[in-house]
């Protein structure tokens, strides 16, 4: 059954909606870094997250250009539409797109199989992220991380302080008041930016959806090749990720989120289009919160990757 | 009960998007702080409104069930559906604010929750200062504590309008009202001391939920909303957009020759197509020829919408520029009196110099004088010559050259600064202006533009004779034309009426900006007293500087 709802009497058009009210605050953060430093930068990953920061960029210096560059960090393991799309929107777009890998690394056959996921991270998406900024020589990077997905970032600040090793001491943040955002740095030290802060994965959804935003098709429900084993099911892309006999299934699935491909389970949805998402979210949010229980720890890892350089 | 009726599985089961967006169309964003430490009950006061409103779901409660010290029945311990705070001081993490998200079928919500331990003040006031609304813990059986009342002070300096005293384990005073009014008035009359913070006080019992979502079957003397139906009915922003307009310039859109954009976010106030705006510091005026934003040119834009003004003239407007509308147009000083919130472990030094970040701009400034501290434990002001970390006092500050503000009280978006220090680069206080000390035009005597209506020919001669002999830029007319008014009223003129109604004035002036500045001249009389009364009416209301100033 379903409720039909009038909208409250106080209701006038003056009101903005809660997502004009985020995409207002996101849009004077936007603008108040490209005012305020140097090189600025943004990280594109290529995912929901992602897309959105770029429309927000785009509204936020429209009717100009966005006047900084977007730099991937590609671990080489990415799943192959997702650097069809990025590509194709690249040039669609006329972005600056800057793309940086961990060379070194790879060239020593780093992979997940071989060195651990927590390891590889570490060399690929860490150390490529840190080696890529400072070789470029950006003093603030936005990242698309929001507050609701974990706890060690419910209290990030929006602007986020890294010091020359691009670290972050959790117990030494400034505080940060009203829309005040202080951008003052020494030579070396870096401010990561997030404006999707106050975002929840819902809204992202939604805008999304309101917006016509592109996103890569992954995230959409379909037939697609993959190893099945027990609940988890793993995507057929790398050549090193071996599969038992009869694993290999087609199954109808999507990806909840986009990562490298050997360590991003998909999961079973029929959802083809965003409003089926929008419904699958809402419906299955209690699984997602679930999965935070088991892994209590979690966190406390989340924590020491930030300290570390991650975003 | 408000709003929550959709369960989690009739949204799986029936999903249509077109309800989902239309729902999701009538619902706006209030931000409350919350502020406790582990033991007064505020994480299950906020387990019990998440859980209430549904906006846990079922393994989250089946992960803190258990079954307690003395119970037959299994319970849901509301404290751990929320409680980062133990886990991560367990682990040895700090955590100064954390922010939550939840929403109700009328409302988003974010929650700016501080712990009450060390740090309280600058945790709390970082909480407070992006707030509409706080929520202030009271446990019945203990009345009002140091904790509360420190809560209390620091919501209202920071300016919060919205105050929520939520008197809690009512079940463990046997629900009694007596308790609850004393209570209710000792709170009242503190609140009252601070400011004008709007005050509602609940009471609430977090444990059993009473008056939390559902209403108290145990308190049937409570007639007033409970928690959630109050947060979701509260308002927000209606206040912030019938302020003056000003717009903080963040930035200079250029594009290319033909398109020169002045962007930023609304900090107050509503802007129009064709409206006068004056650009500060030049003090140059223009029309706004365009809105823009991204999904196209808008009639009229209130803060706090990111939009990019075009201007009917070339103005040199530049990033840390104010563009105000000209009728109520910003104070500014060279020098101001603020209340400080001193957060850094270097203690503040007079004469040192330091970064003030105001709006968009950030100037070089010195605190020259500490006028007070206030003990956060007592409330009383103290005489000292600095202030160290979590201090809260009172200073003036000199800057390098003047800025355009409006006191704190009036308007938090233009009233609030923070100070940097230049060799560390940390964030070291939160500053709100109370008042310009010194200002580059002090000698001039102002008076607000007013529309004035209601007197016949004869007293309106008298008044013009007297206005005129106060120094004052006085405009007969008999043409009802809001437009000429407007236009009149934007140069700062007083528009006298002749022949029109304070009725007839009124109709015309059809919203809040124009009726605030109408004012009716009723009794009309032409003796000299009735006339005198009248400007010492204007007097009292402001729109008229005393003779002797």
């Amino acid at each position: 059954m379903t409720t039909t709802i009038a909208p409250p009497e106080s209701l006038t058009s003056t009101r903005l909606t809660h997502l004009q009210m985020l995409e207002a605050e996101s849009i004077q953060i936007f603008r108040e870094v490209a005012a305020e430093f140097q090189r600025p930068v943004m990280l594109y990953s290529i995912g929901k997250d992602s897309s959105v920061m770029l429309r927000l960029a785009e509204k936020a210096f429209f009717p100009g250009p966005i006047p900084f560059p977007l730099l991937h960090v590609d671990t080489s393991y990415k799943f192959r539409e997702m650097i069809a799309f990025r590509d194709n929107l690249a040039k669609e777009m006329g972005l600056n797109l800057l793309v940086w890998r961990n060379e070194g690394a790879l060239a020593d056959g780093a992979n997940p199989v071989k060195l651990g996921t927590q390891r590889c991270c570490g060399l690929l998406k860490t150390q490529a992220l840190l080696d890529g900024l400072r070789e470029h020589g950006f003093d603030a990077a936005f990242g698309g991380a929001r507050r609701d997905e974990e706890k060690s970032r419910a209290k990030e600040r929006i602007f986020s302080f890294r010091d020359k090793a691009g670290q972050w001491d959790p117990k030494n943040q400034r505080p940060e008041l009203w829309n005040l955002y202080n951008s003052r740095v020494a030579p070396g030290e870096s401010i990561r930016v997030f404006p999707l802060s106050n975002w929840t994965e819902l809204d992202i959804w939604h805008y999304i959806y309101l917006e016509n935003i592109p996103i890569v098709p992954l995230y959409f429900a379909k037939e697609r090749p993959m190893i099945v084993r027990g609940d988890s099911l793993i995507p057929v892309e790398q050549t090193f990720v071996k599969s038992l006999p009869g694993e290999e299934q087609m199954v109808k699935c999507r990806l909840r989120s986009l990562g490298c491909s050997p360590c991003t389970g998909a999961i079973r949805s029929d959802a083809d289009t965003l409003p089926k998402i929008i419904a699958e979210l809402i419906s299955f949010r209690s699984s997602e919160r679930a999965n935070r229980v088991i892994d209590h720890d979690q966190d406390g890892s989340m924590e020491i990757k930030k300290r570390e350089g991650y975003f | 009960m408000t709003g929550i009726q959709t369960t989690v599985e009739e949204t799986q089961n029936d999903f249509l998007i077109e309800e989902f967006l239309a729902e999701e169309k009538t619902k706006d964003l209030l931000r409350f702080s919350t502020a406790g430490s582990v033991d007064d009950g505020k994480s299950t006061l906020i387990g019990r409104l998440l859980y209430d409103s549904r906006n846990v779901y079922e393994d989250q409660v089946r992960a803190v069930t258990g079954l307690q010290a003395g119970q037959k029945q299994p319970t849901i311990d509301f404290a751990l559906l929320t409680d980062g705070l133990r886990a991560e001081r367990e682990q040895g993490i700090t955590i100064d604010v954390a922010y939550r998200y939840f929403s109700t079928q009328r409302r988003k919500f974010i929650i700016g929750d501080t712990p009450g331990h060390e740090q309280y003040t600058r945790n709390m006031a970082t909480g407070a200062s992006t707030a509409d609304l706080a929520i202030i813990l009271i446990d019945a059986r203990k009345g009002i504590l140091t904790q509360s009342r420190r809560h209390a002070y620091i919501a209202s300096l920071l300016g919060i309008r919205h105050l929520v005293a939520a008197i809690n384990k009512m079940d463990l005073v046997e629900f009694s009202q007596e308790v609850f009014t004393t209570i209710e008035r000792d709170f009242r009359e503190l609140v009252a001391s601070f400011g004008n913070a709007e005050l509602t006080t609940i009471p609430v019992s977090a444990l059993l939920g009473d008056n939390v979502v559902e209403p108290s079957t145990y308190m049937p003397w409570y007639t007033g909303p409970t928690l959630l139906q109050h947060l979701e009915q509260v308002p927000v922003w209606t206040e912030e957009q019938v302020l003056p307009f000003r717009l903080p310039v963040q930035r200079v859109i250029r594009p290319d020759q033909y398109y020169r954009g002045f962007a930023g976010q609304i900090a107050s106030g509503t802007v129009r197509v064709g409206d006068t705006i004056v650009a500060l510091p030049s003090g140059r005026t223009s029309q706004v020829t365009a809105i823009t934003t991204f999904d196209g040119d808008l009639e009229q834009a209130y803060a706090p919408q990111s939009i990019a003004l075009t201007l009917a003239d070339e103005l040199d407007i530049s990033r840390g520029d104010l563009i105000s509308e000209v009728v109520r147009k910003p104070q500014h000083a060279t020098s101001v009196e603020a209340a400080l919130v001193w957060f850094d472990g270097q203690r503040l030094e007079t004469h040192r110099p330091y970064l003030l970040k105001h709006g968009t701009q950030t100037l070089h400034a010195r605190v020259t004088q500490v006028k007070h501290r206030t003990n956060i434990q007592s409330l009383q002001r103290e005489a000292v010559n600095s202030l160290g970390m979590n201090d809260i006092g009172v200073v003036e500050i000199d800057m390098v050259r003047p800025i355009f503000f409006d006191p704190y009280a009036e308007n938090r978006a233009s009233g609030n600064f923070i100070l940097i220090d230049v060799k560390t680069n940390a964030t070291v206080a939160a500053g709100m202006i109370q008042r310009g000390l010194a200002s580059a035009d002090t000698a001039t005597p102002q008076h607000k533009p007013l529309l004035v209506a209601g007197g016949d020919a004869a007293a309106n001669t008298a008044l013009e004779l007297e206005l005129l002999r106060a120094g004052a830029a006085v405009v007969r007319t008999r043409v009802a034309s809001e437009q000429l008014w407007r236009a009149l009223l934007s140069i700062g003129a007083i528009v006298l009426l002749d022949g029109i109604s304070v009725a007839q004035a009124q109709e015309l002036v059809d919203d809040a900006a124009g009726s605030e500045t109408l004012v009716a001249w009723s009794n009309a009389s032409s003796e000299t007293e009735a006339v005198s009364g009248f400007l010492n009416q204007l007097r009292k209301l402001g729109a008229l500087p005393d003779p002797q100033e």
